[in-house]
């Protein structure tokens, strides 16, 4: 099982206690009414999908709850580091 | 070639089966080909078939990074169906089981299609409803389904526990009996062996490293690992890889890649005589032929590229299944594995055209793919030969997450394909 390190806790968890929550740094539009069906296609569908380094959120849903970002490699399934949500992309 | 029948097989029983020849040429890339397909499992060596054996275009070659089948065409669990709820995929998985039924006859090699049935339980009022009403859309579009009181399931598959008093009680299941099985490496062999008879080179170990286009935007060809191969023509059939292939060619995809796991136990006595589905409790299960009871898991929750799954996966499959089928509680598992599949925001396939002329897509099929392999194959084929899809599979076209005509099945059918 991977162990997952929550950057609130500061501590190592096995990943049950964790959900994954998808793609991150993906923006909710700031005003929804004006995009295109191009922008809302980007926004709501495509997702980069990488083999290799991937930013995704993660939610520590049975220890402290909170939404945070981590970096995996997508084809050794290893983290790289996770960091905050709010913090910029690493 | 030697045509497979029964006196080809006496024939080379004089020889004690040593003389048999080669299925088909381990063929070295050509500077240029009619059409190119990327990706050799089912649905690609498929495509290759029917572009050569319907569609007249034989200068065809099937380009593979690794090896034959070796990707989710040898992964799967095998169950062919087409109890899908809407219009659009009925047609879709329907077209598929009708090619099914004359596959083997049709390529010369025995793909060991059992038509034994697929159930599918409903273990809550919530379950029968949708089943039920499910049963009735199939039946409006063709698609044969009946429903099945616990007592008639329980005759139907003798290992299902029916006992009220089950942690996943049965209150009845829906029943396709033309839905069942098929022995996933022969349909690879067998539409492999079949295509190269008609003319079609099928390049192993030869990865697709960028994808050429011309200043009009037009596809030129590919360059691959052996250097560059011209064609006009590309198809992707590249699975849990789509992603990355597509890339290649400056498109971004509406697609996502998660690890699948798969299992199966010891082999045992004929045990089993059916395919079973519980989607509440996320496990399906059938035996097959050399014995062992085949079970299939639910996606692993993050995306990855590693065909293989976390464990924890797997023993809640496993609790699952021994819930249901008490009987296998001391059964002991033989080996696991996981197969990467691509899926889409509305868990239905993209088969069709792409913004770049000359490149078709054959993609999405997620977690069900390879009950459709004929289908998706003639379909790709008919796309890429006509520069037009099809109409069974032009709703399953890229522009519907942009126009938002979604086919969505993930909320209404089955959660496990």
């Amino acid at each position: 099982m991977i162990l997952i390190h929550c950057p609130y806790c500061d501590e190592k968890r096995p990943e049950l206690e964790f959900t994954y929550a998808g793609e991150a740094h993906i923006a909710r539009p700031a005003d929804p009414s004006t995009l295109s069906d191009e922008e809302w296609e980007r926004y709501l569908f495509i997702r980069a999908n990488p083999k290799g380094r991937h930013n995704e959120r993660w939610r520590h849903s049975f220890g402290c709850g909170r939404f945070f970002n981590a970096v995996r490699d997508t084809v050794t399934d290893k983290f790289e580091t996770t960091y905050k949500a709010g913090e910029p992309r690493k | 070639m030697t045509r497979f029948s029964a006196f080809s097989l006496f024939a080379n029983a004089l020889s004690s089966h040593k003389k048999w020849p080669q299925h088909w040429p381990d063929a070295a890339p050509k500077a240029s080909y009619d059409a190119i397909i990327v990706g050799a499992g089912g649905h690609g060596l498929g495509a290759a078939y029917y572009l050569a054996s319907r569609y007249g275009i034989t200068n065809v070659a099937v380009i593979e990074k690794g090896w034959l089948g070796g990707g989710n065409t040898g992964r799967n669990t095998t169950i062919i169906r087409s109890n899908y709820l809407y219009d659009e995929s009925a047609h879709l998985y329907d077209h598929a089981v009708k090619l099914w039924d004359g596959l083997s006859q049709d390529i010369n090699f025995n793909v060991m299609y059992s038509k034994r049935g697929v159930m599918m339980l409903a273990h809550n009022v919530h379950d029968v409803q949708s089943f039920k009403r499910h049963i009735h859309a199939n039946r409006l579009n063709g698609v044969d389904n009946e429903w099945l009181t616990p007592e008639e399931a329980k005759a139907y598959c003798p290992p299902l526990s029916i006992d009220p008093g089950a942690r996943y009680p049965v209150l009845g299941a829906a029943l396709q009996r033309r839905g069942g099985t098929a022995r996933h490496d022969s349909v690879a062999w067998g539409y492999a062996r079949a295509a190269a008879r008609l003319g079609v080179d099928i390049i192993q170990n030869c990865a697709v490293t960028g994808i050429r286009r011309g200043a009009d935007g037009a596809i030129e060809g590919v360059e691959t690992e052996r250097g560059f191969i011209a064609s006009k023509k590309v198809g992707v059939s590249a699975a849990g890889n789509t992603s990355v292939v597509m890339q290649m060619a400056g498109l971004d995809f509406p697609l996502e890649s998660y690890p699948l796991q798969a299992l199966v136990s010891e082999p045992v006595k004929p045990v089993f005589p059916c395919v079973v589905m519980s989607n509440t409790v996320h496990a399906y299960m059938s035996q097959s032929d050399k014995g062992e009871l085949v079970i299939g898991a639910g996606t692993d929750q993050y995306v990855s590229y590693s065909q293989r799954g976390a464990l924890h996966i797997l023993e809640h499959n496993i609790a699952a299944i021994c819930e249901i089928f008490p009987i296998f509680r001391r059964m002991r598992m033989l080996r696991t594995w996981g197969g990467i599949v691509d899926v889409t925001p509305d868990r239905s396939p993209i088969l069709g055209k792409t913004p770049v002329k000359g490149l078709y897509v054959n993609c999405g099929w997620g977690t069900g793919g390879f009950k459709a392999t004929p289908g998706a194959g003639d379909l790709l084929a008919y796309t890429m030969a006509k520069d037009e899809p099809h109409r069974i599979n032009a709703p399953f076209n890229l522009d519907r997450f942009r126009n938002g005509r979604l086919i969505d099945e993930a909320a209404a059918a089955a959660v496990a394909h």
